[in-house]
């Protein structure tokens, strides 16, 4: 009778642990299963949703680098890929109709957190807005680093940054100069 | 009970299966997948999530996996330095040339989006020497304008340029061992833990960083492979522009009469203007040189008559 009932008892442990190996295996499986729907995709084609990694990206009626631009995108923004086409990839913001060509150098598969508003990145230096806004190398830092270089004098670095032209002017400058790119524009 | 043994073990089962059905170049991504799943599953502890997280990717972290927002700080500070050694000419008519012409073949660039966008300024130096700090800051010297006879020339010397911003020269400048010093920094999650202490380190870092560049940039120059591979650049960039790429060669051959050997600039940082040209004719069209329209050699002159 005894031996029966260890017997009985045995088996039962034995089924609960083959349950539990099952167990493991639908966990493994299902784990697996996440694992190729989310990074599967990634590897086999494009990624469907990107983001502006720059501080402000332009987005042209067509994939050519003189092409009219009819909106600018800022840092953080989500955009979802319609098309590819060499570097240039054909983008629709979200929640908005506008679509048109980005380049790629200007978008980002990370995410970038952003504090809601603050899409200018230079202004969030606060420590509070550390982790949200650019991590790592950013205002702060650099702040940090003109207190210990107080010889370092950053006046013409901010000024050549002010040295900006629009594509119309990049237009008639290559006009004036009767420069023709061979690609042809658009 | 023992059932967070078999949990951990169909953890490391389900690892073992990723890692036979992946290969390495996917290997970041999945174990970082892996442990976010395992941590929605309460499999492990965030804690235990974030330390996989973190050392995978600081196995692999390298110059590239700086944002470009990053890459636009470190270049600032670069463009600091650079502008503690030497002093901008300060002549708006001739910046404001060469940055309509550089920005142009900017756009014509593999990358022609950096997070701050492309800038550049002439400085006041009879040397004959360029600088270009990461994300976009490009220095030129009165000195090699000089050697400047076309706007194409002068296209050519900015397009060189844009080739060490495009493959991220600067930032390859870089020791490693810094580059793995700055993402463990960076792999401290959230604000709180990001204190006054962490700050100072990666300001250090930073420093560490800058200085890398700037000792290559104006002491030690870049390998000559890569002064070639932005020669290659500078002629595919004039020509999708629309310049004519022979006037790289043809800067050059000029360069290489005004050179001073044992000079502190292009002599020191950069193959000989001779070893160039060689290079570039190897792949470049053998084609006449373009006759240049009147129009366009009156601005250069006009743009640059005090240079």
């Amino acid at each position: 009778m005894i031996a029966e009932k260890e017997l009985k008892e045995e088996r039962r442990i034995t089924l609960n642990r083959i349950a539990k190996m099952i167990g493991i295996v639908r966990v493994t499986l299902f784990s697996f299963l996440l694992i190729c729907i989310f990074v599967l995709p990634g590897s086999a084609g494009y990624q469907k949703v990107l983001n502006v990694q720059i501080r402000e990206a332009q987005m042209r009626s067509s994939p050519f680098f003189l092409g009219k631009i009819i909106a600018r995108l800022a840092y953080g923004n989500r955009v979802e890929v319609l098309e590819d086409r060499g570097a240039w990839k054909k983008v629709v913001v979200p929640d908005g109709k506008i679509q048109g060509w980005i380049h790629a150098s200007a978008l980002t598969t990370k995410k970038i957190a952003l504090q809601a508003g603050k899409a200018d990145v230079k202004t969030s230096v606060t420590g509070g807005e550390l982790a949200l806004a650019g991590k790592g190398f950013n205002a702060t830092v650099e702040a940090e680093f003109k207190k210990k270089n107080r010889n370092l004098d950053f006046t013409w670095v901010d000024r050549m940054e002010n040295f900006k032209f629009t594509t119309e002017n990049i237009q008639a400058f290559l006009k004036e100069g009767q420069v023709i790119s061979p690609e042809g524009g658009a | 009970m023992n059932t967070a043994k078999y949990i951990r073990l169909s953890f490391y089962l389900l690892l073992l299966a990723v890692m036979v059905f992946t290969s390495c170049q996917t290997m970041e991504s999945v174990i970082t997948t892996a442990a976010t799943v395992a941590e929605s599953q309460k499999m492990i502890d965030p804690s235990q999530a974030g330390a996989i997280r973190k050392h995978t990717s600081d196995v692999s972290r390298s110059f590239e996996d700086f944002t470009p927002e990053q890459e636009y700080y470190i270049g600032r500070s670069v463009a600091a330095v650079v502008l503690s050694r030497y002093s901008p000419y300060m002549d708006k008519k001739a910046d404001d040339y060469l940055n309509i012409l550089g920005q142009t073949l900017a756009l014509a660039s593999d990358v022609p989006e950096t997070f701050g966008g492309y800038h550049f300024l002439i400085l006041n130096s009879d040397e004959i020497n360029a600088f270009a700090a990461p994300g976009g800051f490009i220095f030129i010297t009165r000195g090699l304008l000089r050697c400047c006879r076309t706007e194409d020339a002068v296209a050519a010397v900015l397009a060189h340029e844009i080739g060490h911003i495009q493959h991220k020269d600067g930032l390859q400048a870089i020791r490693k061992a810094r580059i793995a010093q700055a993402f463990t920094s960076l792999a401290l999650e959230g604000a709180k833990t990001f204190g006054r202490q962490e700050l100072a380190q990666l300001t250090e870092t930073f420093e560490g960083a800058i200085s890398d560049i700037t000792t290559t940039l104006i002491n030690n120059g870049y390998s000559r492979s890569l002064e070639y591979q932005a020669d290659k650049t500078a002629v595919m960039i004039l020509k999708r522009v629309g310049y004519d790429p022979h006037a790289l060669t043809e800067m050059l051959a000029v360069m290489e009469k005004r050179l001073k050997s044992g000079g502190l600039d292009f002599a020191r940082t950069h193959p000989s203007p001779a070893s160039r040209i060689t290079e570039i004719k190897m792949y470049i069209d053998k084609s006449s040189p373009v006759l240049i329209p009147e129009a366009r050699q009156a601005r250069v002159l006009r743009a640059l008559e005090n240079i």
